[in-house]
């Protein structure tokens, strides 16, 4: 990656943003998963067109792209000021502001911050940041029950599962299966309870009810902080989200450091860009923006707790730092012929889909885990870069990864890999034409190979042999072409090259 | 050492070594509606309609008898106390009625066992549906308008504007503000939706026009 290093501890990503498996070893497995796959794929179906209904309603769609995508640039460009201006005003208006350097330091500050009202059990709206910096888990250590409080999010806590998608994260289970799970897991639920999704929704509402009306604290995560006013915003469907930033007496916000916008008028472009994007809404049902502690209404005691880690690594990467433009609506997943089959388990990391093979790897560094895998999860269709609502180019950042991770592995390893001997190979064989000619000599070879179909099925290696996996490779003709022109023009005597020898001459002057 | 604000604003100074310059952000999206006021009202019924809220357009005099209508039943409703007799009529004396105001605030187990809530709006964007609150006094305090389970929502005509830009020029973002498209709903299984969650579950909106 191309970063500065100007003496400065490298700030680490740490929590859940790393790919144990292999992509493609991960996303075999899954593939077996056919009741996954049929959920996917009405989801992501269902979701796309709901979107390009929406959106192909405003005439200036495009338009507010260009804004949302420029706003974004200059926010990454003005970073450092921003979030001081954002402190400024956050402070002004009675919030606390903290800063973490990584998912450890963040849960530290969170469990104190909890531990300071006496509390051992917190109320949650959904939040990337929290699920990336594995602050359920960490609260769980130290005694203290996080109660999630958004339907996916709470059928993914009481299935003891993962999400799968950013947006609905329970997309991968069905409603009996859900049902299954609220008769094993919810202990107050009507024993009688029956698949309808209204009767689901119900049940969840009674069981959080009593846990809203009563909690001291809540943790929540933020869609857009203001940094010229000190504001922060939640986006939501249920009221969950509101529940959880009007009725406890403290709330504790954690944000990424990128999630500023310099100024309140710029909501009138993401916030059109956003609902449409995500939910495929024209608005969402909700969206709550509260300015440090407001007199006499809601929490009193207002947390914000800004996080790093990993975002000053990929802001360090000229060529990766758009990915942190990223406002987190799922589109690129939706529209994803990759992340539609694989599903979002397979990218390993909090983050999934497309914008999961850049986020990931650029937050950690290609060289941690299995994330160097991650940018090959990809046809590099570009899709995905015609949803996104802020246009990175998700398609371009792949395809740079892609040559960090060559490079990482090149450096990696001591012995020369099987790439680089192929392409040791082909440098002496392009380089003059006589050695062309005398690699072209073996063709005949491949004609053995090949069965009486005249089809090589399997190449050897690994590289080689990953290319015949799914492919023929047809088997070489019987004479070059180099071969046929000399014979046909041996007695020719026209202008221009004689024969092969000629133009190795040539080749080798070049 | 340096604390940890230092250090992680020296790692984005030294981030953007390369100095990137913001670039001028090109505002060409549409920033003033094109409909009337009848125009803005019918398309704000249709996108209400959309999200199965409630919905009536009704002259002013006739809002006391339709909030009314919409209490039959209602066992209590709470206001906030800058909602008067001007939109309230009789309804102000209703002996149903509480009032949640400074030094009087409800606890949110009384709101808990409150029916129903009427307030006013600041401003409503036709073009999304979207009625904002911003705590002024005809509004209240966020939790009275979360927690009973039926709102009953004033929105003047004079207050609804097309474009989410326009009504962005009306509101101080440092307000208290609560956005309400429609009930509130989730998607959640099997992306059917089901409107009543964890918000009130019922949306009533009163559109006033004399025209």
């Amino acid at each position: 990656m191309s970063t500065v290093n100007l003496g400065m501890p490298r700030v680490r990503a740490e929590g859940n943003l790393f790919e144990e498996t292999p992509f493609a070893d991960y996303a075999r497995e899954e593939l077996k998963n056919t009741q996954l796959r049929a959920n996917l794929a009405h989801a992501t179906h269902s979701i796309r067109d709901k979107r390009l209904r929406v959106v192909s309603e405003l005439p200036d769609w495009e338009q507010l792209r260009d804004a949302g995508s420029a706003v974004k640039e200059s926010v990454m460009a003005d970073l450092p000021a921003l979030l001081e201006e954002f402190e400024a005003n956050f402070t002004a208006r009675g919030g606390v502001i903290h800063w973490a350097r990584d998912a450890d330091e963040a849960n530290r500050i969170v469990t104190d911050l909890i531990r300071e009202q006496g509390a051992d059990e917190v109320v949650k709206v959904k939040s990337m940041a929290t699920q990336e910096i594995g602050l359920n888990e960490h609260l769980a250590e130290q005694g203290i029950s996080a109660f999630e409080t958004d339907l996916a999010e709470l059928i993914v806590q009481l299935g003891h599962d993962t999400p799968s998608h950013i947006l609905v994260p329970a997309i991968h289970k069905n409603r009996e299966e859900i049902r299954d799970i609220f008769l094993k897991e919810m202990g107050d639920v009507d024993p009688n309870l029956d698949s309808e999704p209204a009767h689901l929704a119900e049940a969840a509402r009674k069981h959080l009810r009593a846990k809203f009306l009563s909690a001291k604290v809540a943790i929540s995560g933020a869609n857009f902080g203001i940094a010229e006013t000190g504001t922060l915003a939640v986006v939501e469907s249920e009221g969950n989200g509101r529940m959880c930033l009007t009725l406890p007496e403290t709330l504790i916000t954690v944000m990424g450091i990128e999630k500023l916008l310099p100024k309140a008028s710029d909501l009138e472009a993401f916030m059109q860009l956003l609902p449409r994007s995500s939910t495929g809404e024209r608005m969402n049902p909700y969206t709550s923006m509260w300015t440090g502690a407001a007199h006499d209404d809601g929490p009193q005691n207002v947390h914000l707790v800004l996080l790093d880690n990993g975002r000053t690594n990929a802001l360090a990467d000229v060529h990766g730092r758009s990915a942190l433009h990223c406002i987190r609506c799922s589109a690129c997943m939706n529209v994803c012929p990759v992340y539609e089959r694989a599903g979002g388990h397979a990218y390993g990391s909090t983050y999934p889909g497309p914008i999961g093979a850049i986020l990931s790897p650029l937050l950690t560094g290609v060289d941690k885990a299995e994330n160097g895998t991650l940018p090959y999860a990809s046809s590099l269709c570009g899709a995905c870069y015609v949803a996104c609502p802020v246009k990175i180019n998700i398609p371009e950042i792949l395809v740079h990864l892609r040559g960090e991770d060559v490079e990482a592995r090149r450096k990696r390893s001591k012995r020369p890999t099987e790439m680089d001997l192929v392409m040791k190979g082909a440098e002496w064989a392009f380089s003059k034409g006589s050695h062309l000619g005398l690699a072209e000599k073996g063709l005949p070879l491949g004609r053995v190979a090949a069965g009486r179909d005249g089809k090589i099925k399997k190449l050897p290696g690994h590289l080689l042999g990953g290319w015949t996996q799914f492919r023929d490779v047809p088997a070489p003709p019987k004479r070059s072409f180099r071969d046929w022109w000399a014979k046909e023009h041996k007695d020719s005597s026209g202008p221009g090259p004689s024969g092969p020898d000629a133009a190795g001459q040539e080749g080798g002057q070049a | 050492m340096s604390t940890a604000r230092e250090e992680i604003l020296g790692r984005i100074r030294d981030a953007l070594a390369d100095a990137p310059v913001a670039p001028e952000v090109p505002r060409e999206y549409r920033r003033a509606g094109t409909l009337d006021e009848a125009g803005r009202v019918e398309q704000l019924v249709d996108r209400l309609e959309d999200y199965k809220a409630g919905v009536q357009v009704v002259t002013a005099d006739r809002v006391p008898a339709a909030i009314a209508a919409h209490l039959r039943g209602a066992e209590s409703f709470v206001t906030p106390e800058g909602l008067g007799a001007e939109w309230l009529g009789e309804l102000e004396q209703d002996e149903r009625r509480r009032v949640d105001k400074p030094g009087q605030r409800l606890s949110v187990t009384e709101l808990d066992a409150t029916s129903a809530v009427v307030t006013a709006s600041k401003v409503t964007v036709s073009e999304s549906g979207t009625i904002i609150l911003d705590a002024s006094p005809d509004q209240g305090r966020r939790a009275i308008t979360l927690v009973p389970d039926h709102h009953v929502c004033i929105v003047p005509a004079s207050t609804v504007v097309q474009l989410l830009p326009e009504a962005m020029e009306r509101l101080d973002i440092t307000h208290p503000l609560t956005w309400i498209s429609g009930p509130s709903a989730t998607s959640d299984i099997e992306l059917e939706r089901v409107e009543g969650v964890h918000g009130p579950r019922t949306l009533d909106v009163l559109i006033v026009s004399d025209r």
